[in-house]
């Protein structure tokens, strides 16, 4: 017996209204910063279970944050790994390259050179530990912020450049927006503007490896922001349904453009809990502590490839600078957040963990970094001597036309041509850079 | 709602004020949330930073959170959520980042908002406005360049509303605000700061000096499925939309036709008689746009005046669009479909 249709009136006079909330940050430009509300647990009192445990055994991890250099810069607990001084001396070299590649297109890009950079300042012992952590054949599918994996694999900082300017040595042909790169011998990913698409295909890639009885597994990284797409809640469900040999990162690092975390629902719980929701492991950890993040990534790429299944590894950290050469922070957070950051920085923790374990020293810092701003700027020359962005017309016209499909079709042929006959009367003067017969 | 179309008296006398496009977005989303408090606005990064390109800013100040708010980076949430608060009785204006970041919203929109009325007998509508900004011209890359409006003209149950000036911006956003359907109202971005008439090299210019820059003071509406004559003419129909019409302007002037450019303004619904009248008048017919060829709008157009004109035409209607190619990044001036590209097609069709 139902009760027919809703009468007109259906106002509860005697209930509150309901009310609509919208997150907003703690602070705007120009308050004060105070981060005494963020828990920062102290290093090594985690438990580390067997890479082998059930997923559920992880939730209390997901819940607090694995961090293992201490306030003494001393590596402790369970999930200290360990490494000998020569890695973590590696490490903390390819950590300070990143910033100082990153500082270097920045400025290249302020003056003109490129149309768009990506920093990764802060974020930097996310992808050099990650890296270190994974086999070298582990394929990754990153984001457009992990140039620091790409650099630690050792892909060519010139070819780096090669890209960022669009140059006529730009292996992608100067198709793509500059950092989204693609090195298929490097494991490393063609990477998309579109965000979280690389979550899914990841799994399905760790799926085809098992698939194939391959020992390769795979890692997928994502912003906290983008981790609201569709495609994350796609890529853990198959990824919990086939078990498949995955990590995914997903790096918070608090903001994304002018939206805080908690537009992905950071007021909730961590991310890292969502983990426990598909039945797959999860861990927490200190995103600016390297050792705490390759102790992490280690234990994931472990598990996976022990066909244990996937983990969802969430790294806490804070995007210290703009979201890319468009943006500007200012107008919409407070620039203190960067200095009161309670969890440091992630070059410099690891810095005066080498000074205490003996291992190195200021001067040898000071002269690394002198070092490493030469060799980007070496670089630099390098790749500039293939040409900046400028008018951008450095590839053979035809290129454009390549690789839409395997074979270009005959309407494409036709527009190829077209585009050819333009250049002659727009461009009457150029030619094939490298060549001087102007073949296109 | 007291409807005042453009034509009617008054609008062409208000006073008008100089803005940019962004400004002239910025000033009609204002107009209309305070003349309706059901218009709510949400998307990425559009509250307190006010929209990556700002043409929401101030909004979230003046008319409260629960108004202007940001959301998720989750385009299928954005318009899902657009699509529910419709049904309750409001009328959300969200906007998507950038063109190019639509397609996760696509089952929402193709499949749920266009199709609401005809599914409940309209029982239940979508009267939502989507506002993106489209277009290449600014080393944007392939996902920051794209124009995918044929996507969702072939869709039965969209609205696709494409303004090339601040004053045709602002009065054809309050309509399509005001249209109780699902609209896409596309954004050109590479003239929100100024008219580009497809030289890349020269200097950039502004809105001023531009009469398309003079907008009126206050709620003015431009119907939607009206087109506007740019410029009258004899020789040639133009028909365009968008960031085109200025390079066409520039063209056509440059060689001295006397052409018939119309801004359709409007692709769905499409303002047929403004295209019959002039194709039968002109007798020669030029359709441009920027996005890819092959299915692109500009086969409609093409369809359209074959079947309804075709005993006017004295030459083969031409088509100039971009190419069947992401867009790419360096090569994007040889890719946009400038003036050498469209001064050919006009060589083509008046050569007799």
């Amino acid at each position: 017996m139902g009760e027919g249709p809703i009468p007109e009136s259906t106002r509860r006079g005697n209930l509150p209204p309901l009310e609509l909330y919208v997150p907003e940050p703690r602070y705007r430009p120009g308050d004060v910063v105070d981060y005494s509300h963020l828990p920062v647990p102290p290093a090594g009192q985690l438990p580390r279970p067997d890479e082998s445990c059930e997923a559920a055994e992880t939730w209390p991890l997901t819940l607090d944050m694995i961090r293992v250099l201490d306030e003494d810069d001393r590596a402790v607990g369970a999930w200290n790994p360990g490494l000998d001084a020569e890695t973590l001396r590696r490490m903390l070299r390819m950590m300070a390259l990143t910033r100082a590649f990153d500082d270097r297109m920045y400025r290249g890009q302020r003056q003109g050179k490129t149309s768009f950079y990506m920093k990764s300042v802060g974020e930097e012992a996310i992808s050099v530990a990650h890296a270190q952590a994974l086999a070298r054949d582990d394929m990754v599918f990153p984001t457009y912020r992990q140039q620091g994996i790409l650099i630690s694999r050792g892909y060519p900082l010139v070819e780096m450049i090669n890209q960022i300017y669009s140059n006529r040595a730009d292996t992608l042909k100067g198709r793509q927006l500059p950092v989204m790169y693609s090195a298929r011998d490097y494991g490393f990913f063609s990477i998309s503007g579109n965000l979280a698409t690389q979550l899914p295909q990841a799994v399905g890639w760790g799926m085809a490896s098992a698939i194939k009885g391959d020992t390769r597994v795979a890692s997928a990284f994502v912003g906290e922001g983008s981790s609201a797409e569709g495609d994350f809640h796609a890529a853990m469900t198959f990824a919990a349904v086939y078990n498949a040999p995955v990590v995914l990162n997903l790096v918070n690092n608090q903001w994304a453009i002018s939206s805080f975390s908690g537009f992905a629902g950071a007021e909730r719980t961590t991310f890292a809990a969502r983990a426990t929701g598909y039945g797959i492991a999860g861990l927490r950890v200190d995103g600016n502590d390297a050792l705490a993040v390759y102790a992490a990534s280690r234990w994931a790429a472990d598990r996976a490839r022990a066909n244990k299944g996937p983990t969802l590894i969430e790294h806490f950290t804070y995007r210290a600078e703009g979201h890319s050469t468009s943006d500007d922070p200012s107008a919409y957070r407070s620039a203190q957040e960067r200095e009161e950051w309670p969890l440091g920085d992630p070059i410099m923790r690891l810095k005066k963990h080498l000074i205490a374990l003996g291992e190195w020293s200021e001067e040898q810092q000071e002269a690394m970094d002198r070092e490493l701003v030469d060799q980007v700027k070496v670089a630099t020359k390098e790749a500039e001597k293939n040409g900046v962005l400028g008018h951008g017309l450095h590839h053979p016209f035809h290129t454009m036309f390549e690789d839409v499909f395997e074979e270009l079709p005959w309407h494409l042929e036709e527009q190829a041509a077209q585009a050819i006959r333009e250049r002659e009367i727009k461009w009457p003067h150029w030619k094939e850079e490298g060549r001087s017969d102007g073949h296109d | 709602m007291v409807m005042i179309e453009e034509a009617a008296a008054g609008v062409h006398d208000a006073p008008t004020r100089h803005m940019n496009m962004i400004e002239a977005i910025n000033d009609a989303l204002d107009i209309m949330m305070g003349r309706d408090d059901d218009i709510v606005i949400l998307g990425e990064d559009v509250g307190y930073f006010g929209g990556v390109f700002r043409a929401t800013a101030g909004l979230q100040k003046k008319y409260g959170r629960n108004r202007v708010f940001d959301s998720p980076i989750n385009e299928c949430g954005i318009v899902g959520a657009a699509v529910g608060m419709a049904a309750y009785g409001l009328r959300p204006v969200p906007e998507i980042q950038f063109a190019d970041y639509i397609y996760p919203g696509l089952d929402q929109l193709v499949s749920e908002a266009a199709r609401m009325r005809y599914r409940s007998a309209g029982e239940f509508t979508a009267p939502i406005t989507i506002r993106s900004p489209f277009g290449g011209g600014i080393f944007g890359g392939q996902t920051h360049s794209q124009s995918p409006e044929a996507l969702f003209t072939h869709v039965a149950g969209l609205k696709t509303v494409i303004p090339c000036t601040p004053r045709d911006a602002k009065g054809l956003l309050i309509a399509a605000i005001e249209d109780n359907d699902p609209v896409i109202f596309f954004e050109p971005k590479r003239i929100y700061n100024g008219p580009f008439d497809g030289y890349y090299d020269k200097p950039s210019r502004t809105w001023k000096g531009h009469p398309g820059g003079d907008v009126p003071e206050g709620y003015y509406r431009i119907p939607l499925g009206k087109a506007r004559i740019v410029r009258e003419g004899a020789a040639l129909t133009v028909l365009s939309y968008g960031t085109m019409i200025h390079v066409a302007e520039a063209v056509l002037a440059e060689k001295g036709i006397d052409a018939e450019i119309i801004d359709l303004r409007t692709l769905v619904p499409l303002d047929i008689e403004a295209v019959e009248k002039s194709v039968e008048k002109t007798g020669k017919c030029l359709v441009i746009h920027e996005a890819t060829r092959t299915s692109g709008f500009g086969a409609e157009l093409v369809a359209l005046v074959q079947e309804r004109c075709f005993y006017h035409l004295e030459a083969p209607v031409e088509r100039v669009t971009g190419f069947d190619t992401p867009y790419p990044h360096s090569l994007e001036w040889a890719y946009f479909p400038g003036p050498v590209r469209i001064g050919e097609a006009v060589d083509r069709l008046m050569k007799d």
